[in-house]
């Protein structure tokens, strides 16, 4: 895996987790990879990916059974949206803004993309 | 795991080392770095018992290494960056040598090998560079040994061999062994190791896991050259990395760059050692 030089690793080993999570190819109670597993797949110290999972675990996504492993949780989806809106409103809105402000682009023409987006997917 | 204290080693009248301390603690993937010359491997040879102190005391799981007792040996697996193998086949070689490891584990040698697609039957002698780095390190993990200890084991690797070498790792790695690898190839390892040594000037510089340095530095990304008092900043593509002494745990931290850490560690030895020493003082 290549990562990006911006986050910290555990963060993005997090993310690889949350995005597996949020497009149900691992559903509700369902045994995620092991520490160690993981840890191969990615080639990163697995204390790194423990430090992951103890993350994700504080955030209620994932919740782990003693000497069998970490699964998803029930209240994951809705827990990874809200970190995930965090983000973008503290992180990528702010860098959205900045381009807007360089290009010289008002804010009233973001809602006529917006709309044909919108009109786009519909087709 | 390992615990040297106040070690002076010298060759000849060249002064290596002097009042040098460091713990090694069990369940690490310690990367040793330094320096050209600053004493990587000499360091590694004193901790398995190949050269001895002149001064202060060097104890590894109990042991003296310059005793080489052999229940110390059976637990200690030495990758050194020269070296010389016989003229015999990977097979031979097992035969004769694993007995020596009390818990070798012939079936995790035979997946190693696999993985760098070498077979049993092939005359070690014949192996190019790389191809004996790949069968060392099979053997060396296979042993099951409590301290492995490797001098730049990716160089001569080739790319996808690097990346085999990362998983085997990851994948060999417990709480109850470490890992001492030696390297100038940090973004061969980047994410594999931790805790982080740094050897300067015949000391320890530091000697801490990833975690407590992000403790205590942090580092940025930043458009415009730093004008306030940073510790180190280097020029980037769009900017600068920038490392600050900095207490406060952020949530969108960046992933400490250990090229950068070095850099910063060997152009300000003192005040690295203050920062240290204040922040989260000795383990």
């Amino acid at each position: 895996m290549e990562f990006k030089k911006k986050q910290a690793i555990y963060l993005q080993i997090g993310d690889l987790i949350c995005d597996k999570i949020i497009t149900r190819e691992w559903v509700q109670d369902e045994k995620i990879p092991s520490v160690r597993e993981m840890a191969v797949q990615v080639e990163v110290n697995p204390n790194t990916v423990m430090r992951s999972y103890a993350y994700l675990q504080d955030q209620g996504i994932i919740y782990n059974k003693r000497g069998i492993g970490y699964f998803v949780s029930e209240e994951s989806l809705g827990h990874i949206r809200g970190l995930k809106k965090k983000k973008f409103i503290q992180q990528e809105l702010p860098q959205l803004f900045k381009t807007m402000e360089i290009l010289q682009v008002p804010f009233d023409e973001l809602a006529e993309y917006y709309e044909a987006f919108q009109n786009n997917r519909e087709l | 795991m390992v615990e040297i204290e106040k070690l002076a080693f010298r060759y000849g009248r060249k002064q290596l080392f002097s009042q040098l301390d460091l713990v090694i603690q069990a369940g690490g993937i310690y990367g040793l770095l330094g320096k050209n010359g600053a004493g990587k491997t000499t360091l590694l040879k004193l901790i398995s018992g190949l050269i001895f102190p002149k001064e202060g005391s060097c104890q590894v799981m109990g042991f003296n290494p310059a005793e080489r007792a052999p229940e110390f040996l059976q637990e200690v697996c030495f990758i050194p960056e020269e070296f010389d193998l016989p003229a015999l086949s990977i097979q031979k070689y097992e035969a004769l040598y694993a007995p020596f490891y009390p818990h070798f584990q012939k079936q995790e040698f035979a997946g190693y090998l696999e993985e760098f697609e070498l077979t049993p039957d092939l005359n070690l002698s014949k192996l190019s560079y790389g191809q004996k780095k790949k069968f060392l390190i099979s053997f060396a993990l296979a042993t099951l040994c409590r301290l492995v200890l490797m001098d730049e084991p990716t160089n001569g690797l080739d790319i996808p061999s690097k990346s085999k070498f990362r998983q085997i790792l990851a994948g060999a790695a417990t709480s109850d062994r470490s890992f001492v690898i030696s390297t100038h190839q940090v973004r061969d390892l980047e994410q594999l190791i931790d805790p982080v040594l740094i050897l300067d000037e015949g000391k320890i510089l530091l000697q801490h896991s990833l975690y407590d340095i992000s403790k205590v530095l942090n580092m940025r990304q930043q458009e415009e050259r730093p004008q306030d008092e940073v510790l180190y900043y280097e020029k980037a593509m769009g900017g600068y990395f920038v490392l600050r002494e900095e207490q406060k745990e952020q949530e969108h931290e960046l992933e400490i760059d250990l090229e950068i850490l070095f850099n910063a560690a060997i152009g300000n030895p003192q005040k690295f050692g203050e920062i240290f020493k204040r922040g989260i003082g000795h383990e």
